[in-house]
């Protein structure tokens, strides 16, 4: 960042800048991670996905991305136009926004305000407007179906994981995501899911509260991203595709691409939240602002991977559960490990 | 027994409840299919919900009806039905055909070899698997779990294989012929069964443990779509349908045809290991160890084929002495009767499939009332219809 604004003198261009490196690392990212989800399903199934375009087929995500852009923009007849042009703008608004406080590396951050976290998580609430924008829109049932279950879902999923997340600031005392990260600088027995820098003892009692928030945090991010055990929302064999049952070309893909974007954004926030964000795991080995970096994407892609594995392994739940999940099992939970940690802070 | 609270706590107030002075909800009417990823083929539901909730299920049929009754009469003979046949229930054609050769052949009063129903019964049986795979498979991708899909499909594959072997086809078979079958076995047939038989067992424990014991699952499905048993009798279902219900009734052993008699094997009924007799788990249940006694009666079958002409007693032109008969088979879905009248010509007079899945389908408004949506996937799967053979 400081690379950037030193060498271009005009602010515009630099916020410009600056605003597009995210831009250009979704985009990249959706694209390997497209793969890598199409791959990873694939071995899981004893098949061997795309071989044809490319080397094992890494070229494909290319070519399905350019079937995309072809594809005839249908908008139904019978649909409110406006709400469903915007639709997707405003989910993929949400994600985006999103990445400005992401920290990727000591070097670089979009914008490191104090409040990282809270404005992450108001930030990545505008998404449930834009699939309730798109369900209603579109004029269809199953549609409608589904955005009011993202609704229900994301808004109650979000409060188990604004109770970790509270957790976390707790122990380390800012908001800041910069400042989450560095606070666990210096290797991987600093990192929070071992209790960060406590005293011994705090630390080794808080572990398991820890844990148990990092898996509560985990699996509310997983329906927070409307993934599989938690795909109601769109889920197939339901709701036909859910609320973007009616959409294809270009607004069908910038679904996709928020939602491939928001799952990096939760794990990316599990890995600041519990896993040290972009510092090295051996204290100053391999620590620097590029290996930071590299650090980070690579802890942030593994629990890509996770949730992907899940997605391909486990049935979805029915939305009576889902709710049961969330408010009968993660938020007391939470509430309690909140509460044992506050304890453990006081003393 | 949580998952049964939400059917209980419906108001009697037939789906309409005031949420204050008014505003209150109304229901809504929602098209569920023919283009709709679960509901197995290009059936239409209409149904009637209060948010989630089903209050009334409302099948509409006939988009995939071919007139197979009424072609059966334009033939120019008998042996010409049997693709007909095999169309039905297309991803279990074997035992459509041998459901409507041995009604056939009864009507014909004639001798078969019993090599004939040997190879008969191990082709019966590995369809049966293979039919079973699919409504597994596609029962999974209902509940959400695309992979144990495509871990029945490479199975289904290898039994689709050896078919391929025997008469050239993969699915739609033309193999079984009135009075014998159209080709022998080829050469290697027996040993890549038995190598099948081997290697299935390990299939089903796989399965067992990606999906039938799954937490998650478990959680979906049992006490969903329960089917007591007296409402399954007085529907009449037929198949895995009514063994999910506890109903020990099975026509290869209680009505039995061609050499079921002779083969060693336990007829599978929901026992309410999870969940209640008669859930849609317990039904799922049925299939999965269903394939189990399948492999056992191929084994048994396999070993003791004795030699023979599969071709010799199949008569040229075929009329039957004026009369009928309605001969029943249990295929992987249920009772599969045909019922055919015969007069002094080459063709019969008239051809009535009794198609289990029909029959099964029947229930469903019965079963899904006061259930959810997806609950009302998780019921249309388990009843495992295929809808060539629902519409004929």
């Amino acid at each position: 960042m400081e690379l950037i604004n030193s060498i271009l003198e005009n602010t515009i261009t630099q916020n410009v800048l600056n605003a597009l490196v995210p831009l250009i690392f979704v985009l990249l990212y959706a694209l390997v991670t497209l793969y890598m989800e199409m791959k990873l399903a694939a071995h899981m199934q004893d098949r061997v996905a795309y071989m044809h375009n490319g080397w094992h087929g890494t070229l494909q995500p290319f070519a399905d991305m350019l079937k995309l852009l072809q594809k005839e923009d249908i908008i139904p007849s019978a649909a409110n136009k406006i709400l469903f042009v915007m639709a997707p703008y405003v989910v993929f608004v949400g994600t985006y926004a999103s990445f400005a406080v992401l920290p990727f590396s000591s070097a670089y951050i979009g914008s490191s305000i104090d409040l990282g976290i809270f404005y992450l998580v108001a930030v990545s609430s505008l998404v449930v407007v834009g699939l309730l924008m798109s369900g209603w829109a579109s004029n269809n049932k199953w549609s409608l179906f589904g955005s009011f279950r993202s609704a229900a879902q994301v808004i109650s999923y979000e409060i188990p994981s604004v109770l970790a997340i509270l957790a976390v600031v707790m122990i380390v005392g800012t908001m800041s995501l910069q400042g989450i990260t560095e606070y666990q600088s210096g290797g991987i027995w600093n990192w929070l899911i071992f209790g960060g820098r406590l005293a011994l003892w705090k630390k080794l009692l808080s572990i398991p509260f820890m844990i148990v928030l990092f898996i509560i945090y985990l699996v509310a991010s997983m329906a927070e991203v409307n993934r599989t055990p938690f795909d109601l929302p769109e889920a197939e064999s339901e709701l036909v595709q859910g609320y973007n049952t009616e959409y294809s070309g270009m607004k069908f893909a910038i679904f996709y691409l928020a939602e491939y974007a928001n799952l990096f954004i939760v794990s990316a926030v599990v890995v600041v939240l519990f896993f040290g964000g972009w510092s090295s795991p051996f204290g100053d080995f391999l620590n620097g602002p590029v290996w930071n970096a590299i650090w980070f994407i690579t802890k942030g892609m593994l629990f890509v991977a996770i949730n992907i594995w899940m997605r391909w392994t486990l049935p979805r739940i029915r939305v009576d559960q889902l709710m049961y999940v969330s408010w009968k099992v993660l938020t007391p939970f939470a509430l309690f490990c909140v509460i044992v940690l506050g304890l453990l802070l006081v003393l | 027994m949580n998952e049964t609270v939400h059917q209980e706590k419906i108001s009697p107030t037939n789906g309409r409840s005031s949420t204050g002075k008014g505003l209150r909800t109304e229901e809504m009417v929602i098209n569920m299919g023919p283009q709709h990823p679960s509901t197995h083929g290009v059936l239409r539901l209409e149904i009637v919900v209060d948010g989630e909730i089903i209050r009334e299920v409302i099948p509409h049929l006939g988009y995939l009806h071919r007139c197979f009754e009424k072609h059966c009469e334009y033939m120019i003979n008998y042996q010409q039905v049997v693709p007909y046949v095999d169309r039905l229930d297309y991803v279990a054609s074997m035992n459509n055909e041998h459901a409507f050769v041995v009604a056939a052949e009864r009507l014909l009063n004639i001798e078969i070899p019993e090599r004939v129903h040997y190879i008969r019964i191990i082709m019966a049986e590995l369809q049966r698997i293979a039919s079973h795979l699919i409504a597994i498979g596609t029962f999974g991708i209902d509940m959400g779990a695309f992979t144990p899909f495509l871990h029945a499909f490479r199975d289904r594959e290898k039994i689709l294989d050896l078919f391929e072997m025997t008469c050239g086809a993969r699915l739609l078979y033309n193999y079984m012929m009135i009075g014998g079958l159209s080709h022998d076995l080829p050469p290697q047939f027996i040993e890549k069964t038995k190598q099948f038989c081997v290697e299935f067992k390990q299939t089903l424990k796989e399965i067992d443990d990606l999906l039938n014991y799954n937490e998650i699952f478990i959680k979906r499905t049992a006490n969903v779509g329960i089917l007591p048993k007296d409402v399954a009798v007085n529907y009449a279902c037929s198949g895995p349908m009514l063994r999910g219900s506890g109903v020990d009734w099975d026509l290869r052993r209680d009505d039995p045809y061609t050499l079921y008699d002779r083969f060693e094997w336990d007829v599978c009924i929901g026992k309410g290991e999870n969940g209640t007799v008669g859930d849609v788990w317990n039904r799922h249940m049925v299939r999965q160890r269903e394939m189990e006694q399948s492999v056992k009666i191929i084994e048994q079958a396999i070993v003791n084929i004795p030699e023979g002409d599969v071709k010799k007693a199949v008569p040229k032109r075929i009329r039957p002495v004026p009369g009928e008969i309605y001969s029943r088979t249990e295929s992987p879905r249920g009772e599969l009767g045909f019922y055919i009248v015969a007069t002094d010509s080459l063709t019969p007079y008239r051809v009535k499939g009794r198609s289990p899945g029909f029959v099964n389908l029947s229930v469903i408004n019965e079963i899904s009332r006061g259930a959810m949506i997806a609950d009302l996937v998780a019921i249309i799967g388990s009843t495992d219809i295929v809808l060539g053979e629902v519409d004929r």
